[in-house]
This record gives C-alpha cells, sequence and structure tokens, in this order.
C-alpha cells in the first residue's frame, strides 16, 4: 500500500522465534510474525492454531516462554496489558468490551478519563471523541450521548476500535470484529478497519472469514497448529491456498515442508 | 484522514442533547424515554402525588397537616440517607442486607459513648463513622477479596451485628440520649428566615450550576439545551421547594398551644447536603463512572484498567458509613437508642426506597436522588397508612404489595428498554 510504496519497509512490530506453553501443550513453537505500519495484516488460522494466544501474548495478557519481540525496531519486553498500551498497542476484543449502561463517550474513555482537577472534563472529552469518530468517517452513530446499550453490533464494534484509536495508538489487533455482524454492518467495519491502516496505523486483523481476508489484508499470517505455516503478501495469493494453509499447513510450495506439515498434523 | 477532511461538522451531534429546539422537543424527547422504558423519576413522582391524594381524601384532617407534613420528612430521612447508601452497593448489582442492623451498631456506639461515658459529641459520631467504615470494610474483603456472595455475606453479618448491638447496648435495653447537638437535628427547626435562605441557596445553586454546564458546553461549541428548557427545569424545582419551605415555615401547632414550632427541620439541608455531594461524586467523578462501568459490565472495566475489587469496598464502605449516618438520625429522632434502632424494617424501607426511586437490582442503573424520591413514597405509606388503619397486618401487606409494585414497575421497563434498546 501507500506505505510500502514510499519504501517505509521497516516492521512496525516483529516476532522471532515466539514459543508459549500452557503445561504440557505446546501452544506456539517458534513462531514468527511481522506487521508493517500502515497495512493490515491478517491473522488467520483453524481453531486451536494459536491466534488467540498469540496475540494475547502481544498484549500482555501471557508471557512468551521464549523468543523475541521488537517494536519500532528496539526490542522489548511486555509485563502486562498497561506496559502494551503504553506502548500504544490496542485490542479490540470480539465481546465483552463495553459497558451497556454507558454512553459512547464514556466508554471511549473508560478507564483513562479527562479530568480537570478532580472533575470529570465531560466537553474535552465529547469533543475528542467526536473527532477521533470523525477521523475515521464514522457516520452511523445517532449521538455520542446515547447509550452504548441502544447501539446495533456493527456501532458497538466502531465505537471500541475508535476507543482504540483514541490513544495515539500504533498497533491496533482485531480480534473477530465482523464474526457477529451482518452484510451492510461488516462492510461498515471493513472500511473502518481499512481507514485505520490509511491513517498510518499497522492493523492486525483474526477472522476466519476469507472475504474479509481478500478485501483488506495486505499481508496474510497462516497459523496451523501452532506453527506460522507463512506469511505472505495477500495479492501473491488466492482463495484456495489460504484456506490449504489453514487446514494443511502447505499450499504448494509455500507452507510447511511436506515432513514438518505431516509431524505437526499427527500430534 | 484525507476521506474526512471535507465532513461537515459531525453529523451524530445534532441529537447530541435533548432540547435543542426549546420545550416542545425537550417533552417529545422525554416522551419517547418513558415510552422506551427509560422511566427515572416518574414512577416515584407518580406515587407520591397518588399516595398524597389518597390519604388525604381518607384522613385529611390528620394527613395533610403542616405538622404531618414535617413528621413525614422527619421518618424518611434515615430511609433516605440509609437508601441512599444502598444505591451504591446496588449500583455495582450487589446487596447489603446488614445496613439496618449497621445503622443499629452505629447508633448504639454513639448512645454508649455519649450518655454513658460523657464523651464530647463529635468524637462519640466519628467513633460511630468508624464503626460503619470498619463494617464495610469487613464486608467488601470477603465479597470483593475473597468472593463470597455479598447476600451471604450480609446476611451473615445482619445476624452478627444484630448479636453485637445487643451487648453494645447491654441489659437495660434502652439507652437515652440527652445531647443537645445530637438532638437538634431532628427535634430542632431553622429560622423562618434562615429557612428562606436556605431555599434560595439550593434554587440558585441549582441554576448557577447547571447554567456554567450549558456555558462550559456553549464555549467548547457543542450543542446545548434551548435556555427555554433549562428555565422549565429552574422553576420546576423552585416552585417545589418554595411551596415545600413556605408549609414548613407555617405554625404547625395546634391553636392557641403555648409554645410556637415553625421552620424547616435541620435535617433537611444536612440530606440534602449529602445528596449534592454524592450526587457530584457519583456523576462528576471518575471514581462515580467507574462505579457504573463496574455495575454494567465488570469484564469490561476490568479489562478497561479498572481496580474491580477497589471500587467495590469503596461502595461497601460508603454503604455501611451513611447506615451510621442514618443510625445516628434515627437516634436524634427517638430522643434513645434501643435494640429495635434501625433493624430489618428500616434497611426493608430502604431497599424499598431506591428501587422505587428507580435504582436497578441488577446494577449499572441509579442515581442519589432515586432514594429521596423513593424515600419520600415510602415514608408516605408509613404515615399516612397507620392513620387509616390500625391493623399492622394490613400495613405490612400493603407495605409488602407496594415494593412488589415498585419492583414490577422495575422490571416491566427494564424489559422495555431492552426491547427498545435503550
Amino acid at each position: 500500500m501507500t506505505s510500502a510504496s514510499q519504501g517505509q519497509q521497516r516492521e512496525l512490530l516483529s516476532l522471532r522465534g515466539i514459543n508459549k506453553s500452557f503445561g504440557a501443550v505446546h501452544v506456539l513453537r517458534d513462531v514468527d510474525f511481522d506487521v508493517r505500519p500502515g497495512e493490515v495484516t491478517a491473522l488467520v488460522g483453524d481453531n486451536g492454531a494459536g491466534k488467540s494466544t498469540l496475540i494475547k501474548c502481544v498484549a500482555g495478557i501471557h508471557p512468551f516462554d521464549s523468543g523475541e519481540m521488537v517494536f519500532e525496531g528496539s526490542p522489548i519486553t511486555i509485563h502486562g496489558p498497561k506496559d502494551a498500551n503504553a506502548l500504544g498497542i490496542e485490542i479490540v476484543y470480539q465481546d465483552l468490551a463495553l459497558c451497556d449502561n454507558l454512553d459512547v463517550v464514556h466508554n471511549m474513555f473508560l478507564g483513562r478519563e479527562v479530568k480537570s482537577g478532580i472533575v470529570l472534563n465531560e466537553t474535552e472529552m465529547e469533543k475528542r471523541a467526536g473527532e477521533t469518530l470523525k477521523s475515521l468517517s464514522v457516520r452511523t452513530l445517532r449521538s455520542l450521548r446515547q447509550h452504548v446499550s441502544s447501539l446495533s453490533g456493527g456501532q458497538r464494534q466502531t465505537v471500541a476500535i475508535a476507543r482504540a484509536v483514541l490513544w495515539n495508538s500504533k498497533l491496533v489487533i482485531l480480534d473477530e470484529p465482523t464474526a457477529a455482524l451482518g452484510v451492510a454492518q461488516t462492510e461498515q467495519v471493513l472500511n473502518l478497519v481499512r481507514r485505520l491502516a490509511e491513517n498510518g496505523l499497522g492493523v492486525v486483523l483474526i477472522t476466519h472469514n476469507m472475504n474479509d481476508v481478500f478485501q483488506v489484508a495486505d499481508s496474510i499470517a497462516c497459523l496451523f497448529l501452532g506453527q506460522m505455516a507463512a506469511q505472505v503478501r495477500a495479492k501473491d495469493v488466492n482463495n484456495t491456498q489460504v484456506i490449504e494453509l489453514i487446514t494443511a499447513g502447505r499450499s504448494g510450495d509455500i507452507g510447511l515442508r511436506p515432513a514438518e506439515a505431516a509431524a505437526v498434523g499427527t500430534v | 484522514m484525507s476521506t474526512s477532511t471535507d465532513q461537515p461538522v459531525s453529523q451524530f451531534e445534532m441529537e447530541t442533547t435533548p432540547g435543542q429546539g426549546g420545550l416542545g422537543e425537550a417533552s417529545g424527547a422525554y416522551w419517547e424515554r418513558i415510552k422506551g422504558g427509560d422511566l427515572g423519576a416518574l414512577p416515584a413522582v407518580l406515587g407520591c402525588v397518588v399516595l398524597a391524594i389518597v390519604f388525604g381524601v381518607l384522613e385529611p384532617d390528620s394527613f395533610l397537616t403542616e405538622q404531618n407534613f414535617a413528621n413525614l420528612l422527619n421518618q424518611g430521612a434515615a430511609i433516605m440517607v440509609l437508601a441512599m447508601g444502598l444505591v451504591f452497593v446496588l449500583l455495582l448489582g450487589e446487596i447489603d442486607l446488614s445496613a439496618g442492623f449497621t445503622a443499629g451498631t452505629g447508633a448504639a456506639i454513639l448512645a454508649v459513648t455519649l450518655t454513658e461515658h460523657n464523651w464530647a459529641w463529635p468524637l462519640s459520631v466519628l467513633a460511630a463513622l468508624a464503626t460503619g467504615v470498619a463494617i464495610g470494610l469487613a464486608i467488601a474483603l470477603l465479597v470483593a477479596r475473597l468472593g463470597i456472595p455479598s447476600f451471604v455475606v450480609t446476611l451473615a453479618f445482619f445476624l452478627a451485628l444484630q448479636g453485637a448491638m445487643l451487648l453494645i447496648i447491654g441489659e437495660g435495653g434502652t439507652i437515652p440520649i440527652r445531647n443537645d447537638a445530637i438532638l437538634t437535628i431532628m427535634n430542632k427547626n431553622m429560622s423562618v428566615v434562615l429557612g428562606w435562605l436556605f431555599a434560595i441557596i439550593v434554587i440558585g445553586g441549582f441554576a448557577a450550576a447547571t447554567y456554567w454546564a450549558i456555558l462550559t458546553r456553549k464555549r467548547a461549541s457543542l450543542p446545548v439545551p434551548a435556555i427555554s428548557v433549562w428555565a422549565a427545569k429552574v422553576v420546576a424545582l423552585g416552585a417545589v421547594v418554595l411551596i415545600a419551605v413556605w408549609l414548613l415555615n407555617q405554625e404547625r401547632q395546634r391553636p392557641n398551644a403555648p409554645i410556637v414550632i415553625q421552620g424547616v427541620p435541620w435535617v433537611v439541608p444536612l440530606v440534602t447536603a449529602l445528596v449534592v455531594v454524592l450526587s457530584f461524586m457519583l456523576m462528576r467523578t471518575s471514581f462515580g463512572r467507574h462505579i457504573y462501568a463496574v455495575g454494567g459490565n465488570a469484564e469490561a472495566a476490568r479489562r478497561a484498567g479498572i481496580g474491580v475489587a477497589n471500587v467495590k469496598t469503596a461502595c461497601f464502605i460508603l454503604c455501611s458509613t451513611l447506615a451510621v449516618v442514618a443510625g445516628i438520625l434515627l437516634a436524634s429522632r427517638d430522643n434513645s437508642v434501643s435494640p429495635t434502632t434501625g433493624g430489618a424494617q428500616t434497611l426493608l424501607y430502604a431497599v424499598g426506597a431506591a428501587v422505587i426511586g428507580g435504582t436497578s437490582l441488577f446494577g449499572g442503573r441509579g442515581k442519589i436522588y432515586d432514594a429521596i424520591t423513593g424515600g419520600l413514597v415510602v415514608a408516605i405509606i408509613a404515615n399516612g397508612l397507620p392513620l387509616v388503619t390500625q391493623k399492622s397486618g394490613i400495613q405490612f401487606i400493603i407495605n409488602g404489595l407496594v415494593l412488589l409494585l415498585a419492583a414490577s414497575v422495575g422490571a416491566i421497563s427494564r424489559r422495555r428498554a431492552a426491547a427498545t434498546g435503550r
């Protein structure tokens, strides 16, 4: 995309040789993963492939067992969600992210309220929330002061994404943002995802939906049973190849080596 | 960014604030909210009016007197303060069944230290409040840290505090209170002039605060409600306050009585101050915002970096401390403390007050002034029923029915709210 064509090839986030076990279960094996700024990187894989574990490690919820993480060119270690937030890494969860009984502004600033003295600065928060939504060309909200309970699934997802962008974040990770949405709403959210990348952010999109992947992704990373089968440019592959990578770990000459894939598959 | 530079000033701000189009539009928006299941203070206000009319028709000579109006406020005050404390706990979706006996225990501490140990009254009040803090902290540790359901923990405290209260009060059964400062709260009135001054401060304060909020929004070029809407609210509040103060400033003894009793009871400014301070805390500080967040979706609050356990702890401490304040009011009203001060009846009245006022038992919904409007309904029933019927059996049944009615209204509006997405 634009940033790539300008020669801005440096990775925003790069993971090398990541391993993670829960007890006897080896969930991630030597995973490499790269995210560039201004691009949407789709993270795909079947259930149990390790997608959630990988992003939870990036978000600081679980520590890695081994491997290195480089963010904006410098090696980092993340000890908790606050560390990740401080670096500019935000996660938008599929659910459980918003309080129904609070309005849009309150939700966007939840836990990080703007105050003057001890008093909440509602006008400042409303202004900044409005500006952020405007910068994302969000037009579907009736009011900034309506309760989140009155929003549709797509609108909620929009608010959750806008909240992640509000904090000058650099990397936004979206966990199945379109899973529960209808056609029109999915379209809206995907447009929003695209706009995040156009605004220069690194975006990681976790999804099961191949249409979503090919509609917005610049790069596709396929996890297969805890191994990174391949991370490829979206324009270099087609739907069938990606599905083969997800289900078998290889497709033609990309992906895991046949012996390797077979070995992993039989574990 | 490039896609949004030519956008007009954000289109969704049009409906940010209801009432920009003036009174008509504001009342339309209010009606929409009611229809959508967001009843707010309406059931409680309607309840007050209906009950006042019913009792007024049945017992015009005893219910509709200035004397009884003052009584009503005195009877309701402790319930209202207890209900304010419960609002904090109910907002979390928790319950404090022990609050009634916390009130009694606090009152017992006050009475024992005042009367039997001759402490200065500020010291006694502090000791009672500290007891409340300690009880709240203990409950909170068990609920928020250990994860025991609040229903069970506070049921245990309900029983244990009942015992503690008996032990503190001792064999005598009743401890009289003779301290003037404590007795003044419930038994003395402000002078007529002071009463009017109080009314002006309340109305002026409300008008100034709400106008200031409008000005701030205007300066930030955010949409503001029309000035006529603001004026209507100020006039409505002003009318209620002025009529109440005027009634209380009337001589309320029987004709030719030797002493004159008139003026606003001192408990009224005390409760008003509590409402202002607690509402400010709940609506204007991040602590209050976090309470709503935890009550609405604890997991979302946790992920947003809010210390859920800390918020819960603070709410239980607030509840128990306010319960002790209610206990002090009860002690002042009765001029004494006995094992029946506070207790289960007071607690149920207070829970009823909060629920009738519009606070949800499921958490996340409720305001401090719910305790006032709901408390008024409960106080009117508690005050009017004994005038109509002496049979306490009938009184209990009617009390039960009113609470059920309030809970049903709450449940129906919740379903409507869910259906219309509010």
